[in-house]
């Protein structure tokens, strides 16, 4: 079995696949309307999983699998009624297989007892149904799973007997013996073989069964024509043949060796054998000789001897009695001529083409790898033509021209590989709304949109945990019970919305709710007690809706089962920052509540726009920037004491002076001398960065910082430009944040400074939204 | 000249296992993941044997063997079933439906080499 378990790590893959295709179908499965199709699909993954797992030798997880099978088989056939109930039960099968299969990859032993609760509950819905008592919470799991290390079991209960003989295989003795007197310690057999007419219908070939019996010993074959019609009425796809064959084996060949040979064709044939034992020991037992279709002819009276009936041909190549045109005729038909003009196999290849193939998820990582690498080699080629001469080498430019185009649209192709269909998180959440709908006694509708949309893997990966929590966070809080809800006149159930959309560059990813809104006075209350808030401090609606994302913060005086598990939205939040997104909550009291996040759709590339301060190059992602301008001494406006301000589109921005809040030295500080970026955060609200210069737009490959170094205020990551120098990418939030409360101390800092995030409000120069 | 064996199942492991195992033993092997590929694949491939599971979707094993034993050319072509089922009904069944045999998941490698060589030669 060692040969096969190279498939093991084939096998989790599906599983974890089939898994996930059972926990879906489970989860739409509700009493009523009951897709056959998708019971059917259940039922097929737990078996498939069940018959991988036997082959690895998972008894545990075969037995466990069993009874689910089982239970899902009675489904399947109706016998089973689904109820609510069951497919609790039924999710929690899944879950405990789940769990069992994760042993089996990690090759440790599940804890006792850990399938006992849900066995024991499977097993209830087989007790009542009445068409199920007759399969009994079986055993047959353990056979199977018993049956994985020995031979006999393997192929079915009629054969559970040739282990025995197996053991004891005799070496094959080619040819046979002439004369064939048994030297004193053999056994002789005498088996008569009359196949029925349609045998070879089945796809049995009575020669290699011949040749089998051969192989048993010393064996004597004479082909019996009685039967045989004449050419006219022959029918060439039927067998007219029959056969005695005269076995003188080694005594330890059994008798189930012989059955073994007749295997397949026991029931559709006339077989009789016997011994002439010169051990008597061996004495076959009656065989129960299933008179098979009369025999037209007369039934061979064949007992034990060896008299044998009247064509003798002595040993000839079994397949090729007297009678050649008959016997090629209905040994293979159709075959046969196929076989001829077949010539070779050669042109077997692929068999049914598929139209995706699986591959590591590290080839393709190093496969974003390089081409970040050619970006930024093509930067850096682009950087070293731009110093030539004006008007020559234009093939030269040209080409380099398309080599960028290609670079990007290779590292788009490249990209959409690993993006994934967000529909692998959103799937998972229909079985959390339910489990929280339970707990909390609500009555919850889960809509989804958008579970198309694709996004990094690594990001979609990652958006498990934070969706998870604000889900139950809007079921838990958000929603009303039933009976609030119609006290106010919305519909007993509440609706829950998870939707995710491609915009500019990200995807954005809503969860709304229709419940009661984020309740603000409560919030600002826990805050101010908490010690978040000045007591007294004047905030805006939308401030008092992002305290919810503070460290520590949470609403419910009693830590629930749900929500409350420790973290709280700050958690999400730090979770949705370290992909490059963010997270703001939109509330209106009475009416519900809405959650956007918004990602970077891939953590790998970003085009970006290169600034200089001072000697520092900066890089902005693109998806941020309005526009640049150099504004006149009359845009510029200056808050005593708070910060600098611009106008700029009818609207004042303020202006952020990146040398000041980094520290370096020999910059612009004039706004009207430099430029100023206008940039823009996810939610819309703006900022003037102060730059010396804007140097140009450049596909930039995304290094993390933290990875490399630590983590910065202000900065996303870090990157490589063309001519080899380190850029960092800022993070415009970051900087808005920062400079909220870095706009004080005006330009001296030495380092990037590092305000502390956890204080929002106090000192709101202008109207902010925190979106972190 | 070597036997191609087409091995039809809709999980991959035991696709991969059955080819592995077959290869091993020196036959060409195809696969196909349900019914329906196998009827179509086979419409295009020659092959010795086929080994099918039973429970598959799209078209399931015992629809498979009927629909290959209403073609012509496949009267007597060898079919085994392939499945975890070990019962005696569904043995008749696929028996019914023209099976040649069957193998009973999971296998033994030598066993199913054994069985394989006993009805393809």
């Amino acid at each position: 079995m060692d040969d096969l378990s190279r498939f093991k790590q084939t096998y989790f893959d599906e599983s974890a696949e089939l898994l996930a295709v059972a926990e879906a179908g489970l989860l739409r499965l509700a009493p009523g309307e009951i897709d056959m199709d998708e019971v059917n699909a259940i039922f097929r993954a737990v078996h498939s999983i069940k018959g991988g797992g036997g082959a690895f030798g998972f008894s545990d997880l075969v037995a466990f699998a069993h009874e689910f099978e089982t239970v899902m088989d009675g489904v399947r056939n109706a016998e089973i009624p689904v109820s609510t109930e069951l497919v609790d039960t039924l999710i929690r099968a899944n879950d405990v297989l789940s769990r069992l299969l994760a042993h089996a990859d990690d090759g440790t032993e599940p804890p006792a007892g850990t399938t006992d609760d849900t066995i024991a509950a499977l097993r209830r819905f087989l007790g009542k149904t009445g068409a199920a008592e007759e399969t009994p919470a079986p055993p047959p799991a353990t056979v199977h799973a018993d049956d994985e290390d020995d031979e006999a079991g393997i192929f079915g209960d009629a054969l559970a007997a040739i282990q025995a003989a197996r053991d004891d295989q005799p070496p094959p003795v080619a040819g046979p013996v002439p004369g064939g007197k048994s030297p004193g310690d053999k056994v002789r057999w005498t088996i008569v073989f009359r196949p029925k007419a349609e045998l070879l219908l089945s796809g049995n070939e009575p020669t290699y069964m011949l040749r089998a019996l051969r192989r048993l010993g010393d064996a004597e074959v004479v082909c019996h024509l009685d039967r045989l019609p004449s050419l006219r009425d022959l029918d060439a796809e039927l067998l007219y043949l029959s056969w005695t064959v005269t076995l003188l084996a080694d005594p330890r060949v059994g008798r189930a060796q012989i059955d073994d040979v007749f295997e397949f064709v026991a029931d559709d044939c006339d077989i009789r054998i016997s011994a002439e034992a010169l051990p008597p020991a061996i004495i076959p037992p009656a065989e129960p000789a299933p008179a098979a279709q009369p025999a037209p002819v007369r039934p061979p009276s064949v007992q034990p001897a060896a008299n044998l009936p009247e064509p003798v041909v002595p040993p000839p190549p079994p397949v090729a009695p007297p009678a050649p045109v008959a016997t090629s005729g209905s040994a293979k038909p159709g075959d046969g001529a196929k076989r001829a003009n077949g010539g070779g196999t050669g042109g077997d290849h692929a068999g049914p083409t598929t139209h995706t193939i699986r591959v590591d998820l590290d080839k393709i990582d190093r496969l974003v790898n390089m081409v970040g690498e050619m970006v930024i080699t093509q930067a850096m080629i682009a950087e070293h033509l731009r110093d030539l001469p004006p008007g020559q080498f234009q093939e030269l430019l040209e080409g380099l021209e398309g080599l960028a185009q290609h670079t990007r649209e290779l590292r788009e192709n490249v990209m959409s590989i690993r993006a994934q269909p967000v529909s692998s998180v959103f799937s998972r959440m229909p079985r959390l709304v339910r489990e929280c709908a339970a707990m909390t006694g609500k009555e919850v509708m889960l809509v989804t949109s958008g579970e198309t949309t694709e996004v990094d893997k690594t990001v979609v990966e990652n958006l498990v945990d934070p969706l998870t929590h604000m889900i139950r966070n809007s079921i838990d809080h958000g929603l009303e019970g039933p009976e609030e809800r119609e006290r106010v006149g919305k519909p007993r159930a509440g609706t829950v919305h998870l939707s995710a959309a491609h915009r500019s560059g990200r995807i954005v990813i809503e969860v709304t709710d229709d419940g009661r809104g984020i309740n603000r006075a409560k919030v600002l209350s826990k805050a101010i007690e908490k010690g978040l808030v000045q007591p007294g401090s004047a905030l805006s609606d939308e401030e008092i809706d992002n305290l919810i994302f503070l460290p520590g913060f949470s609403t419910v005086d009693q830590v629930s089962n749900l929500s409350g598990r420790g973290v709280g939205m700050d958690v999400v939040r730090r979770n949705i920052s370290s992909l490059g997104g963010r997270i703001g909550v939109y509330s209106a009291p009475g009416e519900g509540s809405r959650f956007v996040l918004s990602l970077p759709l891939t953590l790998a590339v970003l085009d970006g726009m290169v600034i200089s301060v001072g000697d520092e190059r900066f890089v902005l992602p693109l998806t941020n920037i309005v526009e640049s301008l150099r504004p006149k001494p009359a845009d510029l406006h200056g808050l005593v004491n708070k910060c600098d301000v611009i106008m700029a589109r009818g609207e004042y921005v303020r202006l952020v002076h990146l040398h000041r809040l980094f520290g370096i030295p020999k910059a612009i500080d004039d706004a009207t001398k430099g430029l100023v970026v206008l940039v823009e955060t996810e939610d819309g609200s703006r900022l003037g960065l102060v730059v010396d210069e804007v140097l140009g737009q450049q596909q930039v490959v995304i290094k993390s910082l933290e990875a490399n170094f630590r983590r910065l205020d202000g900065v996303a990551a870090a990157t490589i430009l063309g001519d080899g120098r380190v850029a960092l990418i800022l993070d415009v939030a970051g900087l808005r944040e920062m400079s909220r409360h870095g706009s004080a101390n005006s330009g001296g800092a030495s380092a990037p400074t590092i305000p502390s995030l956890a204080a929002p409000a106090d000192r709101g120069g202008q109207r902010q939204r925190q979106t972190v | 000249m070597k036997k191609t064996v087409m091995t039809v199942d809709d999980s991959r492991t035991m696709r991969d296992m059955v080819s592995f195992t077959l290869r091993g033993a020196g036959y060409e092997v195809v696969e196909a993941a349900d019914g329906q590929q196998a009827m179509s694949a086979i419409a295009t491939t020659k092959v010795d044997l086929v080994i099918t599971d039973l429970n598959m979707p799209v078209m399931d094993g015992l629809t498979l063997i009927r629909r290959l034993r209403a073609i012509p050319a496949h009267r007597t072509l060898p079919i085994l079933m392939l499945t975890t089922e070990a019962d005696d009904g569904k043995k008749a069944e696929g028996r019914a439906a023209g099976a040649t045999g069957w193998i009973v998941k999971p296998f033994n490698p030598d066993k199913l080499v054994s069985v394989v060589q006993k009805v393809c030669g």
